[in-house]
């Protein structure tokens, strides 16, 4: 077994345990992780087979094989950190609005008292 | 016929009494609301005094997110017109009649004040008139009329308006962003003359280069504006 493949092997695996123990002990939402439990399993599959790695490489004319799982990576990466603007995007609103129906509570709270 | 004056203020407790001043001597039978958007000096304090109701936002939201909290007033209690006024000093209360006689008319659901539509006191740098000038070229393109003030913050909206901006209301440049979402939402715009005053204290410290990549990030954010879904 050659050292890059051990390495792939080594990352991965890594990956896909850190992720599932985040998930296990409640520290990562499962609606968060989805995208990194598939990308560390992708991973790991094709560091697992050099066949089928070698398989995809040659199908979109990778020469180096071991660089696909780069492509991979980054790619998913790409995708997370995209998931990530979206999912901040949404909290903002949603903390914009809160701010504001607290800013118009606590009026109608004040008006309350004083009319007993 | 209820009317609602948003008066949005931070780090305003200098300028807050002279505003309400003017507001109530020419426009007596409005209600009067102040947005305090997390200011940290009396202005929330300063307001209540005066008699004024005031939303205190926990934390500073930026000029967009504290109007719309006075557009979700607005809506919320039922008003038929409702009036930006800014904070600062800067508008002129006796300019507010014009802003609401020409909004009764019918003819545009909000109606902006425009310090460039007749020659003013208002005499912007070079470099800032050809900002202006962009900016107005570009919108009067988007929004089919004539538009010379963009960045007006002194406008008369009617209650389809009020109930528009209580969903959706642009914060980033809200002024500018504000015209081109109610023109995609199939409202009539129109703009009068208007006299405002000079901003009192706190000379602009922009150079150049920064007033350029304000004007990019402006039409940047229209661009995308029109690429949106306006609900």
């Amino acid at each position: 077994m050659d050292i890059v493949k051990a390495l792939a092997i080594a990352g991965s695996a890594t990956l896909l345990f850190l992720v599932l123990e985040l998930i296990r002990r409640g520290r990562l939402k499962e609606r968060y992780s989805l995208l990194w439990l598939f990308s560390s399993v992708v991973l790991l599959i094709l560091s697992l087979s050099r066949s089928l790695l070698e398989y995809f490489s040659r199908l979109i004319g990778i020469y180096y094989p071991p660089s696909l799982l780069f492509l991979i990576a980054f790619v998913f990466l790409l995708l997370i950190t995209l998931h990530f603007s979206s999912v901040i995007s949404g909290l903002t609103e949603k903390n914009k609005r809160l701010a504001q129906e607290m800013a118009l509570l606590r009026k109608a709270l004040e008006e309350g008292k004083r009319s007993g | 016929m209820k009317i609602l004056i948003i008066v949005p203020a931070y780090n305003e407790e200098k300028s807050i009494p002279g505003v309400i001043d003017d507001i109530r001597s020419y426009v007596p039978d409005a209600d009067i609301i102040v947005i305090d958007d997390g200011s940290r000096d009396g202005t929330e304090m300063v307001a209540r005094e005066l008699g004024v109701t005031v939303l205190a936002l926990p934390f500073n939201l930026g000029i967009g997110g504290a109007m719309q909290t006075g557009y979700l007033y607005a809506e919320q209690n039922g008003y038929d017109v409702a009036v930006q006024f800014d904070g600062d000093g800067q508008h002129v209360a006796a300019e507010v009649g014009s802003l609401l006689a020409h909004l009764r008319q019918g003819r545009a659901d909000i109606v902006v004040g425009s310090r460039f539509l007749k020659r003013g006191d208002y005499r912007p740098t070079f470099l800032r008139r050809i900002g202006i000038w962009i900016f107005s070229m570009v919108l009067s393109m988007i929004l089919g009329v004539k538009v010379t003030d963009t960045t007006s913050g002194f406008r008369a909206v009617n209650r389809r308006v009020i109930e528009f901006f209580a969903r959706t209301y642009p914060e980033d440049y809200p002024e500018v962003e504000s015209l081109v979402l109610l023109h995609r939402a199939g409202m009539a715009i129109e703009e009068i003359s208007v006299q405002m005053r000079d901003r009192t204290g706190g000379c602009s410290s922009i150079t150049p280069i920064q007033s350029a990549y304000y004007m990019i990030k402006v039409l940047l954010a229209v661009f995308v504006d029109l690429l949106k879904k306006v609900r």
